[in-house]
Formats: C-alpha cells, structure tokens, sequence
C-alpha cells in the first residue's frame, strides 16, 4: 500500500540528544538536551545559569569526552575557575588537555564609539576559532544578552544574534545560551524567539525565609519532557535535579518480610512484620516511645547484617546512643563496624529541597536497606506544609524504589486526632503503628496498636507498651467488666483476680478432698456390711447343714422302724415318694 | 608613516604588532590605528577608505595603520576583544578607544578617537 504509519516503537523516536551529565536534568529531558542545537537556560540573576552551563561543558568533557567552548561575557576565565573549584571542576586542566576554552567577551560601551555598518563577524570569527581549534561539540554562550548593553544598534545585535543561531546549527554543536529572565518575559531581549528548540527556565524562589530553586523545562521541541517544576540544588558536587515526581508509581512490591526488632509487635503485624522496602510510620505524642521503636527497627536490621540511615532531627547521635542505651539497644558497636550510619541535623538548617537531596546523595553512597527519620514533623516547620508533604512523598516514593524500608516517626500534638498526620503523608504510609497515651488512675501508661499495614491481616487489639531496660515490651491489656486497664491498674486488678482465682482453686481442692474422705468412709462401711453379711452367711449355711442332718436322720429313723414293724411295702413305698 | 592600501590578508601581521610596540617607545606622538576586518567586504573597504582619509586630515604623518583579517588571523581576536567588524582600535595614544562601524560618519570617528571632544555627553545631558 505504501501507506505512511505512526512508529510504534517509541525508543527511536526522539531527536538526537547530548547527555548533560547533570544528575536528573538527563531524567527529566529523556536524554539531554537537543544535540547539534542550542538550548536556551534562563532565570533571574543567582539562579545558577552559569554554572548549569559550565557543568554541561565539564560533564561534557569529563564524562562524555566531548570539548567544550565556553564564551564568558559577564566573567573572565580567571574568575570562573575560580567559582567552580569549590566543585571540583578544574577548567585550567581541562583547558590544558584541549578539553576545554574559555574565551573572555568583553564590550566596553564606553570605550567604542559606532558609526556605520558593521556586523558581529568578531565574535562568529572568534568562537568559531575556538571550536575549530579543539573540535569542540559543546559551546556555552554566557550571557549573550550583554551585547544589548554593550552595542547601541539593537536592531543589528538581533540580526546577528539571529544569524549566530542559524550558525551554531550549521556548526552542529549543541549549545546553551543563558539569558537574564526580563519581565514578565522569559528573557530580557527575546532571546527565546530565536532559540525555539529547548528552553530551561530556573528560579530562585524564597518562601518563609528558606529558598529552592527550581527548574522546568518550558519547551522542548520534538521530544517528550517532564513539564513540572523540579527542584534542584547547587552543592559541592555542582547541580542535582531531582525528578523524584517523574519515578511513578512503578516500584516492584517486595514479598519479603522484615523483624521490627520487636517480637510482639512482629506478632501483631501478621506474625512475620513488615513487607521490605514499605513505609512505616510510628506517630505518637511527646514521650510515647517513638524513638525507641525505630531504634528497635534499626537495632534488628543491624543485628541481621544489613545497613541502616538513621536522621536524627532532633538528637545528636551521641544523646541518642546514651538513651537508648538505658533501655538496653546498644547502637555503638553498629557504628562502629559501619553498619549504622547517622545523620544529624536540624531540618531549620537549610531548605526541604536541600535535606532531600542530601538524602538522596547519601543514600546512594551508603546503600542501606533500612532508613530511620526521626522525626518527620520537625521538617515540617523548614518549610511550608505542601512542600514538607511534596517532600517527604518524594523521599517515600525514592526509597520505596530502592526498596529500602522507611521507618518514620511523627510526633503529635495533644488534642489533635491522633490519626491525623500533619503531614498528609498518611496516604504515602503503609504500616502506620499509633502509640498513645492511656490516662488511667493518676498514672499515664503506652499504648500502641496498628493503624493499618497494607496486605497483611494485622492485630487489631491495643497493647500494653513499656519501656524496660532490655528494651521495648509489649503487654496484652487489660480487658475486662471494669474496662480496659494499664500500668499499675493493670497489675492490681490482676493480682485481684489472682487472688480470687487462688481461693477459688483452694476451695476447690478442699472439696476435692472432702469427697476423698466421704468415699473412704462410705468403702469402709460396705467393707462392714459384706463382713457381717459374710459372717451371716456361714452362720446360715451351718444351720441348713444341721437341718438337712437331722432330716436326713429321721427319715433313717422311720426306715428303721418299717424295717422293724415290717410295714406294707406299699405304703412305705408310698410315703417315700 | 606606514599605510597598507589594502585590506587583504597579511602573513607577516603578527609580526608587526613587534614594530609597532617598538615605534612606541621611539616615538609617543605616534598613532598606531588597527583596522580589524573579516575578509574584503563592502563594509570593510569602507571602512579603510574612510579612515586613510580621516588620517590624511587630521593626523598627516603621525599616523600607523594595520588592517588585521580576522578570517587569516582569528587567534587575533581575542587580545583586542573583538566583537564586531569592522573595528578600528586606536592602540596609542593610550587608552584604548574603539571605533566600530565602516567609519562612514567622520565626525562621529573623531570623536571615537578623541581628536574631537564628545559632543555625546552633552547630547545626553540635554
């Protein structure tokens, strides 16, 4: 037929594309940025422009063995090293192995007088120098937007920005141009009209005294992308991008079960614990016992050979070795083989986005199986409540593909539903344990039960939860006509019942033996009556032996008289029969 | 007084940036003019037209001038931060001024090499 149809296949779809080497901005383009053509990354001053594009330059040709040609309007090559090797991004060696070129742009407008035509051949010449002379594959313009200010005669300085464009293409290198966000524009001087291909707007947000920056890709031309805003940071391995969003919901369900450290409670969670790589979550108000249930977690993954990340947001490690010490959980010696490794630090200390990825980094270079946060809702005053949300589902979403196991705590307020979380993370949650308080008699007692656990049939019954000095106890409550009864209420309404259950069992035997001393008694009394019957017995029987004698004897007698009177033998006879 | 009447690529230009530094020392009421172009286009042979002219004028026998194609030497570039062509640099007397454009405005040339004053700023000012 001939008949042109739609590829199927969606693996050869997309366009050609440079990988940019930066973590996640590969994720979320689907590959890099377009590849032979330039790419427009804008934003307001401080948004990190220059170092997005002078990392693609040194990803480039670190990683990917592409040279790179960086033209600097705004800074000389001598400061932009310097900038960078706080990241440890080396551009005079990359320059000295023909890697790398920065060429230093810088128009004076003060000392250039215009008069007539002219056009900006200089600079083509001078890049395309650049490019030739170390067959550079990446170029990086930063800021082309100066020229406006350095040149009087916008009209040509568009003409030719045009034309640079259509050459940088011709050239097939794949570029990034930054531009300063204008307003209510994307770029101060339309820059976006002539790059059409890829643009990647950043900001610089501060909200509540904490700042994010955040990047989305407004326009990719031939490709699919994430359109979302991601947040990314700038630390001391350059730019991370964090497409957590884009993971999905494609995580494999383990079916395998971990020991949460306490037996009981593996009891309730349908006798085997929690499903690996799910969440936990262990609310309760101030002083229930969070901590030592996550500690528990830890303790028996450690105990099991695996690893642990434990993020202490409110005690230092040291504070909370000590304590759980005292309840008998020795974290040290699994510090010190480096099976448990803690991280400490105040959520207020820096942005949610910065904790995230912070996590994120140092979960991929220790690679444990179990994290413990601890707590939770204290990130929730390091940000606003949608972001700590957005954040902590990311963080869930991130672990949960690593199928590492989550153990969170949340600390509750009084008089809120304790099944609420401030969060709004419940729904994130697959294992929610609720420790309460139980106010009863002038003490105040723990409580812990299950909430939910997802695919498992889980005890629904409260226990009993106490702090000994070998750990984490759970108790059956007390459940009976006087209610349900903790603490020393519990103990003493035992110690009724037992005491009760003891007369009981006493009166009980009491009767028992009663009944023993009634039988014997009644054994003795037949054992009597068959004496005494056998004694009447031989009497009688002796007294029919005589009878039978002396009848005997008289009929002997009567035979003898017959004998003698000699009798009719017929009556004789008769008086026998 | 040293005038090459055309713009056409040079082998030996590097080479006489060496002459020109040394004719500084010698003589510091020298004007040592670089004429920056890509190549022999319209505008550039304008420009140099322009600019022998405006120097036969005003600066008659004090006068150095070097065309530099860029297309030859584009390592050349960079040193006197060319951007547009053509570019004419007044090298000395110091400091440096530039004049971008094929000269076709004398006044504004002169001003650019400061052998008027500025009208610009009072313009401005205005």
């Amino acid at each position: 037929m001939g008949r042109v149809e739609i590829n199927p296949d969606t693996s050869n779809r997309t366009l050609p594309k440079a990988a940019t080497g930066i973590q996640g901005l590969d994720d979320i383009t689907s590959g890099g940025l377009p590849r032979g053509r330039p790419t427009l990354v804008c934003g307001s001053p401080g948004c990190g422009k220059t170092l997005m594009a002078i990392e693609f330059l040194v990803r480039g040709a670190v990683q990917y063995a592409e040279p790179g040609v960086f033209m600097a309007f705004e800074e000389t090559s001598e400061e932009l090293a310097q900038n960078v090797r706080s990241l440890g991004f080396d551009l005079e060696a990359l320059a000295r192995e023909n890697m790398l070129r920065v060429d230093y742009v810088h128009v004076e407008r003060s000392e250039i007088e215009e008069t007539g035509e002219y056009d900006l051949d200089g600079l083509f010449i001078r890049l395309g120098h650049a490019i030739d002379s170390i067959g550079a594959k990446r170029v990086v313009l930063d800021t082309l937007e100066t020229l406006f200010g350095g040149l009087s005669n916008a009209a040509i300085v568009r003409s030719e920005l045009r034309r640079l464009f259509r050459w940088l293409k011709g050239k097939g290198v794949t570029g990034v141009i930054t531009a300063e966000r204008g307003d209510g524009t994307l770029t101060r001087h339309g820059l976006e009209e002539y790059v059409s291909d890829c643009v990647i707007l950043l900001d610089h947000r501060v909200t509540e005294q904490l700042s994010t920056r955040r990047l989305r890709i407004v326009k990719y031309r031939g490709t699919t992308h994430g359109t979302n805003e991601y947040p990314f940071l700038i630390d001391d391995a350059g730019i991370s991008v964090l497409p957590v969003t884009s993971l999905g919901l494609q995580h494999t369900a383990s079916g395998e079960r971990t020991s949460t450290g306490i037996p009981r409670l593996d009891e309730m969670l349908g006798g085997e614990g929690v499903f690996k790589g799910t969440s936990v979550l262990v609310s309760g108000t101030a002083g229930t016992g969070k901590t030592s249930v996550a500690a528990h977690f830890v303790d028996a993954a450690c105990r099991r050979g695996e690893r642990c990340l434990y993020v202490a947001s409110e005690e230092s490690e040291s504070q909370l070795t000590r304590n759980m010490r005292s309840i008998g959980i020795d974290l040290e010696p699994w510090t010190a083989n480096g099976a448990l490794r803690f991280h400490a630090a105040r959520p207020t200390a820096y942005g949610l986005e910065m904790h995230l990825a912070t996590l994120h980094k140092m979960v991929n270079e220790f690679d444990p199986t179990v994290v413990a946060v601890d707590p939770i809702s204290t990130f929730l005053n390091a940000g606003t409540a949608r972001e700590a949300e957005a954040m902590l589902t990311r963080l869930v979403d991130f672990l949960k593909g690593r199928q590492i196991t989550a153990v969170m705590t949340n600390l509750t307020h009084g008089g809120t539903a304790a099944e609420r979380t401030e969060g709004g993370i419940s729904s994130i949650i697959d294992t929610w344990l609720l420790l309460r308080d139980i106010e009863l008699g002038g003490e105040r007692n723990r409580g812990l039960y299950v909430l939910k656990s997802r695919g498992m049939a889980h005890s629904n019954q409260i226990r009993e939860f106490l702090l000994t000095d070998r750990g984490v106890e759970l108790n059956d409550v007390y459940v009976g006509p006087e209610g349900v009864l903790t603490g020393s209420m519990r103990a003493a309404q035992e110690a009724r019942e037992k005491a009760v259950t003891l007369t009981r069992q006493q009166e009980i035997e009491r009767r028992q033996r009663e009944l023993e001393t009634k039988r014997q008694a009644l054994d003795a009394q037949i054992e009597a009556l068959r004496a005494k019957f056998e004694a009447e017995q031989s009497e009688l029987e002796l007294i029919i032996g005589q009878e039978e004698a002396a009848a005997q004897r008289l009929r002997d007698d009567r035979k003898d008289v017959e004998r003698i009177r000699k009798a009719d033998r017929s009556a004789a006879e008769r008086s026998d029969a | 007084m040293k005038v090459n009447p055309d713009p056409e690529p040079q082998e030996e230009g590097p080479l006489r940036l060496v002459e020109v530094a040394a004719a500084e020392t010698v003589d510091p009421a020298m004007w040592d003019l670089r004429l920056y172009v890509a190549g022999k286009t319209a505008k550039s042979v304008a420009a140099f037209e322009n600019l022998s002219r405006i120097c036969e004028e005003h600066l008659a026998g004090k006068y150095k001038i070097e065309v530099v194609d860029l297309l030859v030497h584009p390592q050349l570039a960079q040193g006197d931060q060319i951007v547009a062509i053509p570019t004419l640099v007044r090298k000395l007397p110091e400091p440096i001024r530039k004049v971008i454009g094929d000269l076709s405005n004398a006044e504004r040339t002169l001003v650019g090499l400061q052998l008027r004053p500025a009208r610009s700023g009072a313009e401005d000012a205005s």
